[in-house]
C-alpha cells in the first residue's frame, strides 16, 4: 500500500515510536519527475525543526492578513494519530465506500497469502469465505441487503512465528516486503493492517487469526487490536488451539461492506486472480454460500524472483542523497559499484570522472553541488540495463492455461514480452488474448437462422466490446481502467487490422478477452490507490508490441477460420444442389436411372472444386493451431494447442466421467503437435 | 386434345431431356456441368435491315453448377426443365407463376427454398426457350390472357366457333396461345388491324362501333401486347394480307411497344422470325399531332427524367435510325412533353374515332 506509505510521512515521523525507516522504496514513491532537492525536502515534516529551519525557504511570508505567531503555531502542532489519519484518508488505501472495502479486505488478505506461499516455495492453497455477519444475533439480511460481512481467508503458506503477528496484523508499515528491491505483491507493510482497521473502525471486531508454522508447531490464535495512538498492537486473545491445517494462516476479519456482483466485485476479483494465477489452488464461498473452484492447472510454482539493488537510471535525487549518507562503502568509486545494479568499478570511475569528483571521495561529504554533479554525471553515463531476473513473468504457457481455464473461447494466444527498462526499472509486460464464444456457446446459436431472412432483415449486429482484465504483479487491477496505460493501449492498437471489427477510438468489438499484465520491481501506478499503471513510453510500447503480437496471431486464426468457413459453406451449397439436379435429373431420363453414380460423381468433383481435404485441415480437425506458438484453438471436436489437461482427465478406470471433458490428450500429447481422432468425413 | 402418351416423346420433350444428358455426360467425364445459353441482351442481337426484324446473335454464357455465383441457377434451370417435360409428358399447358410453384420447395436438410420468387423462375423460361430454341407455346407455357379482339373474323377456338362480330363491345379475349394447332381462323374480311395500346381507347373504338365503319379489327394487349396478340396479329398480316396500323400513347413507351409489334423485342430475339411484323406502321399519337390536331399544351405531360433517357436510348436504336422517326423523337425531346391518347377526349369524347383516326387514315399519315 504505497498510498499509505506517502501520506504517512507525517504521521510516521510524528509517531516517535517507529524508527524513520531508511527506505529508498518509500521516497522513490514520491514525486515522478526527477525530483529537485527542494522537492524532496520541501516535505519535511514541519514537526522537525532542523529541516524546517535549513530547507524551509524563508523568504516568503505568509498571507499578510495572517497574525498567528510562531509560539501560537507551534502550540497548535500536534501528533496525528493513525486512526484520525486513516478515518480521513480511507480512500487512499481502497475504503471509499462499502463494497470497494469488502473487495479491498479480500484482496490484501489473498494478496499476502499468495506471496507468503510463493516466497516459502509452496504451492497456494486458498480459502476465501465471504458470509454475512450480523451485529446482534438478529436473522441476517440476504447477501445483497446485507452491510456487515465476515471475510475468512485461509492459507497453506509458511505461516507466521508467534511474536510477528501482533504486530503484522495491527501494525501499520510493519512488513517484509517494504525494504527491498522484488517483485511481489504486496509492498509497504501496511495492506492487511489497514483491512484490520477498517474492521475495527467499523465494526469494533478484533482481527482474528490463526497461524501455524508446521505439523510439529502448535496453531496460535489471536485476536488483535490496534491502539491507534501509538500505532502499536492490542492482543485481546491469544492462546494456542487445535487446527485441522498443518501449516498456514487464516485470517478473518469482520468488516461494514456491501456485496454487490459484476464489475470490480470480489468474484471478479477471484476469477482474475485464477486467470493469472494458474498455479494457485483457489476456492470462493461466495456470501450466497456457493463454493467456487479454481482448480490448480499448472503444478509447478513460477521462478522466484530475486532481489535487486537499485538501478542507477531510475534513482531519485533525494533517494541519492540518502544512499550516499547511509552507505557503508568508503569511497565513492566503491558506494557506487557496492550498492547499484551493473555499475562496474570501472563504470564507477567513469561516472566520477564525469561529474569532477574523486573516485576515493567520502561518500558521506559528497552533497550539495557535488551530489547534483554525480546524479547528472550518473544520468549521462552508458549503463548496462538491469538485470531481469528480478522478474518472475507468469509466461505464456501460465496464462494461456489460465485464460483457457477461466474464459469460454474458440481461440487463445499469449504472448511474453522480452524485459525492458522504464526509469531505471526492468519490467516485463505480458498479454493474452481469448476470443470467441466456445464450441457449445456456438452451438446454441447455429449459422443459419431457423427461418429464412427476409429482404432487409439482417442478423442481429453484436455490440459487445472486448474486456480488458488488467494485472500489476500478478494482481488484478479493477478500478481506474481509462486511466491505465494497458488500456489505452489496447484501443491505441488498431485490431481491425487482424480481422476485428472496432470503431474510432472504442474498445474493438467481438466476444473477446484482452489481459495485459506488468510485471516489476516497481510499477508505476498512476495514484496511491495502486489502480492504474502511469503512462511510460517504454511501457506503452511495450504494451502496444504485445498486443500486436497476439492480435497478428489472431488475425490469421480468424483469417483460416473464414477461409475454411467459406469453402465449407460452398461445399454445403454444391452437396444441396447436386441433390436437387439429380433429383431432376432422374426425373427428366425417367426409368431406372443410376441416381447414387451421378450423386457420386458430382460430389466427388465438388470435393475437387472447394478446397478438398484441406478445408478439413484448415477448419482444425484435422491438425493443431499451425504456425501460431502459444495458442489454443477449440473447435467442437476438441481442443488443441498447449491447453492445459483438467485434473480429472487421465484415463481412469473408475465410472464415466462425470463431465465430458473438452479435451482428452495426455500432457505429453498436448505439448507435441496434437493429432485428435480422425473426424467422420462428411 | 391428344391423350398424355408417355412413350413417344414430343421433339420438344426431347429437347428438355438434353439438359439432363448434358450434366450426365459432364459428370461422367468429372467435368462441371455447363449449359450454354445464348445471351438475351441488346449487346447480343442484330438488326436485320433486309427484313426488318430483330435476330438473336451467338454470344452464349455458360452456366456451370460448380460455381458459387451460378450454382443456384443451374439448379433452378434443371428443375424447370424438369417441370416442362412433365407438361409435355401429360400435354397439358400451363401458366409461368404455376411453373413456379410447381418447383418451388424448401431443399433437403436446410432452410433454403429452391426458388423465392417468381422472378426467379420467369426469366428460366426465357433461356430454355432460347437455349433448345423452343417457343414458349411449343413448351406450353402460356402467359395470361390480356388481350382484346373485335371486327369481322372468325375463328376457331377448341372447335367452338368465334364471330368476332358478334361478341358485343367486349370482343374476344386472346388467348395466349393461339397457334394454328390451337386457333384457325376461319374467315376474315377486314382491311387492316388496329393494334391500340391501351384498353380503354380499344374501349372507344369498339363502343363507336369504329371497326364496323372501317372495316377492320380491333386489338389490344393493354399496354406491351402480350405474345398471343403479337402472334394473331402477325397471322392476319401473314395469313390474310391485312396491314397492321399500330395506336400508341405518344412517350418512349409507345415508341417502344410498336417497335416490339414491328421488329420483335430485344429479350426474345428469337422469337422475332414469328412474331414481327415488319410492315407495321405507327399511326400515332405522334409528336407532331398535337400541332396538326390542335391539342392545347396543357394536355401534355412533362417527360420525366426517365422518360428522356429513354427516348435518347430509342434514338439510338438501329431500327429507328430512318429520318422521319429521328424526326420524330427529336421533337418529343425537343418539346419536353408527352400525350395520351386521352389526352384527345380534350377536343371531343370521341374525337379519336370520328376525326382523328379517319384523318389519319384518309391521308396515310403514319411512319414506318
Ligand atoms: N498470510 C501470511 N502468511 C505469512 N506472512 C504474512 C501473511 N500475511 C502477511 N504476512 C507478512 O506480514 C507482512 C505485512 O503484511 P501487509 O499486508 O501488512 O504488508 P505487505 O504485504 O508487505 O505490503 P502491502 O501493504 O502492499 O500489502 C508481509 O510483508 C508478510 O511478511
Ligand atoms: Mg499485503
Amino acid at each position: 500500500m504505497r498510498a499509505m506509505a506517502k501520506r504517512t510521512r507525517k504521521s510516521k515521523a510524528a509517531v516517535k515510536s517507529k524508527p524513520a525507516p531508511k527506505s529508498k522504496r518509500e521516497l522513490r514513491s514520491k514525486a515522478k519527475s526527477k525530483a529537485k532537492p527542494e522537492a524532496a525536502t520541501a516535505k519535511t515534516p514541519a514537526t522537525d525543526p532542523k529541516a524546517a529551519e535549513a530547507k524551509t525557504p524563508d523568504a516568503k511570508p505568509a498571507k499578510p492578513t495572517t497574525t498567528i505567531s510562531a509560539v501560537e503555531m507551534g502550540a497548535r502542532q500536534r501528533e496525528i494519530s493513525v486512526s484520525e489519519f486513516f478515518t480521513k484518508n480511507r480512500h487512499l488505501l481502497g475504503f471509499d465506500n462499502p463494497r470497494k472495502a469488502l473487495l479491498t479486505c479480500v484482496k490484501e488478505a489473498v494478496d499476502n497469502a499468495l506471496d507468503a506461499a510463493e516466497e516459502a516455495g509452496i504451492l497456494p492453497d486458498v480459502l476465501v469465505n465471504v458470509e454475512v455477519a450480523v451485529a446482534d444475533g438478529a436473522p441476517p439480511p440476504p447477501p445483497s441487503q446485507a452491510t456487515r460481512f465476515r471475510v475468512t481467508v485461509i492459507d497453506n503458506g509458511p505461516g507466521i512465528v508467534r511474536q510477528q503477528i501482533p504486530p503484522i496484523f495491527a501494525k501499520l508499515l510493519y512488513g517484509s516486503k517494504f525494504h527491498r528491491l522484488r517483485m511481489s505483491r504486496g509492498q509497504q507493510g501496511i495492506g492487511i493492517s489497514a483491512a484490520g482497521m477498517y474492521a475495527q473502525l467499523t465494526t469494533g471486531k478484533p482481527v482474528q487469526i490463526i497461524s501455524r508454522t508446521g505439523a510439529r508447531a502448535a496453531a496460535h490464535y489471536f485476536e488483535v487490536q490496534i491502539d491507534t495512538k501509538k500505532n502499536e498492537p492490542r492482543i485481546v486473545e491469544n492462546k494456542k488451539i487445535d487446527w485441522e491445517h498443518q501449516r498456514g494462516t487464516q485470517v478473518a476479519l469482520e468488516i461494514d461492506g456491501r456485496y454487490q456482483k459484476g464489475r470490480a466485485s470480489v468474484d471478479e476479483y477471484l476469477e482474475q486472480v485464477a486467470i493469472a494465477n494458474p498455479h494457485v489452488q483457489l476456492v470462493y464461498r461466495t456470501p450466497e454460500a456457493e463454493t467456487r473452484e479454481y482448480p490448480r492447472t499448472i503444478q509447478e510454482l513460477p521462478p522466484q524472483p530475486k532481489e535487486i539493488k537499485p538501478h542507477p537510471y531510475g534513482i531519485e535525487f533525494g533517494i541519492l542523497l540518502r544512499m550516499l549518507h547511509d552507505t557503508r562503502s568508503r569511497t565513492l568509486a566503491g558506494f557506487l559499484a557496492a550498492d547499484f545494479s551493473r555499475v562496474s568499478s570501472a563504470v564507477a570511475q567513469q561516472i566520477c570522472g564525469t561529474a569532477k569528483l574523486s573516485p576515493n571521495a567520502k561518500p558521506r561529504n559528497v552533497h550539495g553541488v557535488d551530489a547534483e554533479a554525480l546524479y547528472k554525471a550518473i544520468q549521462s553515463t552508458k549503463i548496462m540495463a538491469p538485470p531481469s531476473n528480478c522478474i518472475s513473468p507468469i509466461g505464456e504457457k501460465a496464462i494461456l492455461h489460465g485464460l483457457y481455464k477461466q474464459i469460454k473461447g474458440d481461440f487463445y494466444t499469449a504472448v511474453t514480452r522480452p524485459p525492458a527498462v522504464y526509469r531505471g526499472n526492468p519490467f516485463i509486460i505480458e498479454a493474452g488474448l481469448a476470443f470467441g464464444r466456445g464450441p457449445d456457446q456456438a452451438a446454441q446459436t447455429p449459422e443459419a437462422p431457423a427461418v429464412p431472412l427476409a429482404e432487409g432483415e439482417q442478423q442481429d449486429d453484436d455490440n459487445e466490446l472486448a474486456r480488458v482484465i488488467r494485472y500489476a504483479n500478478r494482481v488484478p487491477l479493477l478500478y481506474q481502467q481509462s486511466a491505465c496505460a494497458t488500456f489505452k493501449s489496447v484501443l491505441e492498437t488498431t485490431w481491425r487490422n487482424y480481422g476485428v471489427v472496432q470503431s474510432r477510438g472504442a474498445l474493438p468489438a467481438g466476444p473477446m478477452v484482452v489481459f495485459v499484465h506488468m510485471a516489476s520491481v516497481w510499477v508505476p501506478f498512476t495514484s496511491e490507490s495502486k489502480e492504474a499503471i502511469a503512462d511510460y513510453d517504454e511501457i506503452r510500447k511495450e504494451i502496444r508490441l504485445a498486443l500486436q503480437e497476439c492480435g497478428r496471431r489472431l488475425g490469421v486464426f480468424l483469417r483460416k477460420r473464414e477461409r475454411a468457413k467459406g469453402e465449407f459453406r460452398r461445399r454445403n451449397i454444391f452437396e444441396l444442389y447436386i441433390e436437387e439436379v439429380v433429383e431432376a435429373c432422374a426425373r427428366l431420363k425417367g426409368g431406372k436411372f443410376p441416381k447414387e453414380k451421378l450423386k457420386n460423381q458430382l460430389q466427388k468433383i465438388a470435393l475437387k472444386r472447394t478446397g478438398g481435404a484441406k478445408t478439413d485441415e484448415i477448419l482444425g480437425h484435422e491438425s493443431g493451431p499451425e504456425g501460431l506458438p502459444h495458442s489454443i484453438i477449440v473447435t467442437p471436436e476438441g481442443t488443441e494447442g498447449e491447453a492445459p489437461v483438467p485434473p480429472g482427465a487421465e484415463p481412469s478406470n473408475g465410472g464415466p466421467p462425470e463431465e465430458p471433458t473438452p479435451t482428452k490428450e495426455t500432457t505429453k500429447a498436448a505439448k507435441r503437435k496434437s493429432k485428435p481422432s480422425k473426424r467422420k468425413k462428411r | 386434345m391428344a391423350k398424355p402418351t408417355a412413350k413417344k416423346p414430343t421433339p420438344v420433350e426431347k429437347k428438355l431431356v438434353s439438359v439432363a444428358d448434358t450434366v450426365i455426360s459432364a459428370a461422367g467425364r468429372s467435368r462441371d456441368p455447363a449449359l450454354s445459353i445464348p445471351v438475351r441482351s441488346l449487346a447480343n442481337i442484330n438488326f436485320n435491315e433486309k427484313r426488318g426484324i430483330i435476330e438473336m446473335g451467338r454470344r452464349k454464357q455458360e452456366r456451370t453448377l460448380f460455381n458459387v455465383g451460378m450454382a443456384k441457377k443451374f439448379m433452378q434451370t434443371v428443375l424447370v426443365a424438369d417441370a416442362l417435360a412433365e407438361l409435355q409428358r401429360a400435354n397439358l399447358t400451363t401458366s409461368l407463376r404455376e411453373i413456379y410453384y410447381r418447383t418451388k420447395h424448401t431443399m433437403k436438410d436446410s432452410h433454403e427454398n429452391t426458388f423465392d420468387a417468381q422472378n426467379e423462375s420467369d426469366p428460366l423460361i426465357e433461356d430454355l426457350e432460347v437455349t433448345l430454341t423452343a417457343l414458349r407455346e411449343e413448351l406450353h407455357v402460356r402467359a395470361e390472357n390480356a388481350g382484346s379482339i373485335v371486327g369481322p373474323v372468325v375463328l376457331t377456338d377448341d372447335g367452338d366457333r368465334v364471330d368476332c362480330a358478334r361478341l358485343g363491345k367486349g370482343g374476344y379475349s386472346v388467348p395466349s396461345i393461339v397457334e394454328p394447332e390451337f386457333i384457325q381462323i376461319r374467315r376474315c374480311t377486314a382491311d387492316f388491324v388496329l393494334l391500340v395500346e391501351k384498353g380503354t381507347q380499344w374501349n372507344r373504338l369498339s363502343e363507336d362501333k369504329f371497326w364496323r365503319r372501317y372495316n377492320c379489327v380491333l386489338l389490344t394487349g393493354n399496354g406491351q401486347p402480350p405474345r398471343g396478340v403479337r402472334r394473331l396479329a402477325r397471322r392476319l398480316h401473314e395469313e390474310h394480307g391485312l396491314p397492321v396500323y399500330v395506336l400508341v400513347d405518344n412517350d418512349p413507351w409507345g415508341y417502344y411497344i410498336y417497335s416490339v409489334v414491328k421488329q420483335g423485342s430485344i429479350n426474345l430475339a428469337f422469337e422475332s422470325e414469328r412474331m414481327a411484323i415488319p410492315k407495321a406502321k405507327f399511326i400515332g399519337l405522334s409528336s407532331a399531332d398535337p400541332d396538326t390536331y390542335g391539342l392545347p399544351r396543357n394536355v401534355g405531360i412533362k417527360l420525366n427524367d426517365k422518360d428522356v433517357s429513354r427516348a435518347k436510348e430509342l434514338i439510338n436504336y438501329r431500327w429507328f435510325q430512318k429520318k422521319p422517326w429521328q424526326e420524330e423523337i427529336k421533337r418529343m425531346l425537343a418539346t419536353g412533353l408527352k400525350y395520351e391518347l386521352d389526352a384527345l377526349a380534350n377536343k371531343d369524347f370521341r374525337y379519336l374515332s370520328k376525326t382523328y383516326l379517319p384523318k389519319k387514315l384518309k391521308e396515310r399519315d403514319w411512319l414506318d
